[in-house]
């Protein structure tokens, strides 16, 4: 489903990532594991499209399709979705205005008829308790006024709403009580399946024991130092990120790769 | 594509010229100019004098060029024709009389006129040039009560009414312009809602400028006897010429005890090209007066148009417990200049505004509000609310804030807020990542700073105010 090769990026001049590989195939779920300032982010807004950040090198393959060359918008209604680590406010736009004309955005890419403000709102009740949201927050302005677990719910529920392909979770857990974190993971988990794959990008283990991935990959400096399964992630929260230092694994590591 | 090329895409939908065989008197004014208008239009001797009595104030008064936020060359005002009319055979009696080229004008506009055509629940007078060429559902309103006219019908029909309110809210020496317009406005609509009636539907004037040589001049009067209830609406358009035109208007309204206006425009004159060559010099004197207890006088506007805005719609809060609301958008993009406001005057007891004002400034434009609160002594209990937003998209435009606050008494309440946002990439990047193009996504941000004004327009204006929005500020940011 998407084939990242020799991918360089830069933000103001500075180079961040520097050569970063990575295959995801359809029902997997892989987990980018990191440092601060390892590139992860970077890695999660370049696939979205972000305008402040420039790919110097390498190509990113989406379904057959070149990514880089699509707009932000484009690659969304393709089918990516980012969930935000810090969600934007939108005042004096509701929740549910707001999702109905990117859910009917998406439908019409795919020819199909969109649906009028009554439909919609049957669909959003719906979809609304992957999250266990309440439906006062749909009337509210975009994020605004929202506490930090209601807003990673409230990308959660978009991302109930628009159904992505693939799914890229920027530092999901940032923020979250231990209650929220389950009832996040356990939405993101529901709306997984067979055809659909995840990045799910995060700085400690303890969203992936709730959100269980198939690869783990660690940046470091901009480059994957390591990589494996889902023991990956334990022993770096045993271990630490120094341990990496430490053993320095080069480009790709010493671990199994995920290709 | 880069902002400028994306701004040179859009285009001014309301840019065409009807071509169409015109009665015109020659450029210039002096007396005989404002004879000869009367005589054209056939008026009796009160209105010759009320006219000339205004010219001659207007003769003393200089053109306000300093206290605004406005830079524009000097208007040459012996240059313009002062009367300009669609040539018609006969007088209509009726709308099918009405020359067919014109309603075919009023119809691209998203006006029509015609009987099998009207709009459902919209009466509307349509003013071309100097003239208003059709009224609808003039017969269904008088069932009511209700008058709704040309100004021009009005003197002739009701002269009565209009010598005791014309000039009653905006006297003919009030300011520059509105002594202009007094001396030789040609037309116009005037509403009169008698006692207790509530207007059964909605009524609007559209105006439209086609001569490129021509100024508008109109007048609008309203009047709302005791416990009545009118909402009102007012459009604008005008071809693009690269010559600028001047447009100087007066809006008198007159609340009496228990009624209620409403009063909403959206304003899309021609505003020039992307350098600030040609669009409509817009100098407009809006005043409402509440004269009676509990009366109630609404602005809602949504500024989009002209090269340069001047205009002011306030209220005189005369009645005790009487209300003032102000609800204004101004967008400016490319070189328009806007400065625009609100007074509310509290001369009664317990009286109460509220001022909400969005500018959205963009492209190179200057975007100012100018409100003025004042509370005279014997205004006991005033309240006063206004909040002050101002949004800019790119870095070469400008959003001022002049708020005038004069407060003569204690026992009133006057609050003032304030903000300046800019469209920020992430919240657009956020929305672009859902899917919603880098357009809709700008377009939903400004509906979203403006939903406390949309909200008070009635439900088809607020979808045109969402779109022109949109249209105005199509890839002004990127």
């Amino acid at each position: 489903m998407l084939e990242i090769r020799d991918l360089y990026a830069s933000v103001d001049g500075n180079e961040i990532l520097k050569g970063i590989n990575l295959h995801v195939k359809k029902g997997e779920i892989h987990a980018i594991m990191g440092p601060n300032g390892s590139g992860k982010s970077t890695l999660a807004k370049v696939l979205a499209g972000h305008p402040a950040y420039e790919v110097t090198r390498g190509e990113v393959i989406y379904e057959g399709k070149n990514l880089l060359e699509m707009s932000p918008d484009e690659r969304a209604r393709e089918g990516v979705f980012m969930a935000f680590q810090y969600p934007i406010e939108v005042p004096g736009v509701s929740n549910a205005q707001f999702l109905r004309l990117a859910y009917n955005e998406k439908r019409r890419h795919l020819g199909e008829e969109e649906l009028d403000p009554l439909e919609f709102k049957d669909l959003l009740k719906q979809r609304a308790k992957v999250v266990e949201m309440d439906a006062s927050l749909m009337n509210r302005s975009v994020n605004e006024g929202f506490s930090g677990g209601e807003k990673k719910r409230n990308e959660i529920l978009q991302m109930a709403v628009l159904e992505p392909r693939l799914s890229i979770l920027d530092e999901t857990d940032s923020g979250l009580d231990i209650d929220a974190l389950r009832i996040v993971a356990n939405g993101v988990n529901q709306l997984h399946g067979p055809n659909t794959a995840m990045l799910v990008v995060t700085h400690y283990q303890r969203l992936l024991n709730y959100i269980v991935p198939d690869f783990v990959h660690v940046l470091s400096q901009g480059r994957i130092v390591r990589e494996g399964g889902k023991e990956l992630a334990l022993e770096l929260e045993q271990k630490g990120y120094d341990w990496l230092k430490a053993s320095n694994g080069g480009p790709n590591g010493l671990g199994v790769t995920a290709n | 594509m880069s902002t400028a090329e994306l701004l040179g895409k859009q285009e001014y939908k309301y840019g065409f010229i009807t071509d169409i065989e015109s009665d015109m008197i020659p450029r210039g004014l002096d007396e005989d100019t404002i004879r000869l208008i009367v005589e054209k239009k056939n008026e009796p001797e009160w209105m010759l004098q009320f006219r000339l009595k205004a010219y001659r104030q207007w003769l003393t008064l200089t053109e306000p060029k300093h206290w605004p936020n406005l830079v524009y060359p000097e208007v040459n005002y012996q240059g313009i024709i002062y009367y300009s009319a669609p040539k018609q055979r006969v007088k209509k009696a009726s709308l099918d009389e009405v020359d067919p080229e014109l309603i075919r004008t009023f119809e691209k506009l998203g006006i029509p006129l015609t009987e099998q055509k009207q709009l459902a629940g919209v009466a509307v007078d349509a003013v071309f040039d100097s003239v208003s060429v059709a009224t609808t559902y003039k017969e269904k309103l008088k069932k009511h009560g209700v008058i709704f006219c040309s100004f021009t019908e009005a003197i002739r029909e009701y002269p009565d009414l209009v010598k005791k309110y014309l000039g009653s809210v905006v006297p003919t020496n009030d300011n520059y312009f509105a002594a202009l317009n007094s001396a030789v406005f040609s037309d116009g609509s005037f509403c009169f809602i008698p006692k207790g009636v509530h207007c059964p539907m909605e009524l609007s004037t559209y105006f439209r400028i086609n001569n490129s040589e021509s100024g508008q001049f109109e007048r609008t009067l309203i009047v709302a006897e005791e416990g009545s209830y009118v909402s009102y609406l007012e459009g604008c358009t005008a071809p693009k010429f690269d010559k600028n035109q001047l447009h100087a208007a007066v809006v008198e309204l007159v609340a009496l005890d228990d009624a209620q206006i409403k009063y909403s425009t959206v304003q899309n004159w021609y505003a020039g090209d992307e350098e600030g060559r040609g669009g409509i010099y817009n100098f407009v004197t809006k005043r409402g007066k509440c004269a009676g207890r509990n009366s109630k006088i609404s602005w809602t506007q949504v500024e989009t148009g002209s090269a340069i805005t001047w205009k002011y719609p306030s209220c005189i809060l005369l009645g005790d417990n009487s209300i003032g609301e102000f609800y204004s958008v101004a967008l400016t993009n490319h070189a328009q200049q806007a400065d625009t406001g609100t007074k509310m005057i509290h001369l009664g007891k317990n009286t109460r505004s509220t001022i909400i004002s969005k500018g959205i400034a963009a492209g190179k434009s200057n975007n100012s509000y100018r409100g003025l609160v004042k509370v005279m002594p014997k205004a006991e209990g005033a309240r006063n609310y206004t909040q002050c937003d101002s949004m800019l998209i790119g870095s070469n435009c400008g959003a001022h804030t002049f708020p005038y606050i004069e407060v003569m008494n204690n026992s009133s309440r006057v609050e003032h807020e304030a903000s300046t946002s800019k469209i920020s990439e992430e919240q657009l990047f956020y929305l672009q990542q859902r899917g919603i193009s880098q357009e809709d996504a700008v377009s939903l941000i400004i509906n979203g700073f403006c939903k406390d004004v949309f909200l008070q327009l009635p439900m088809e204006f607020a979808v045109e105010a969402q779109r022109l929005l949109g249209l105005k500020l199509e890839g002004s940011v990127g």
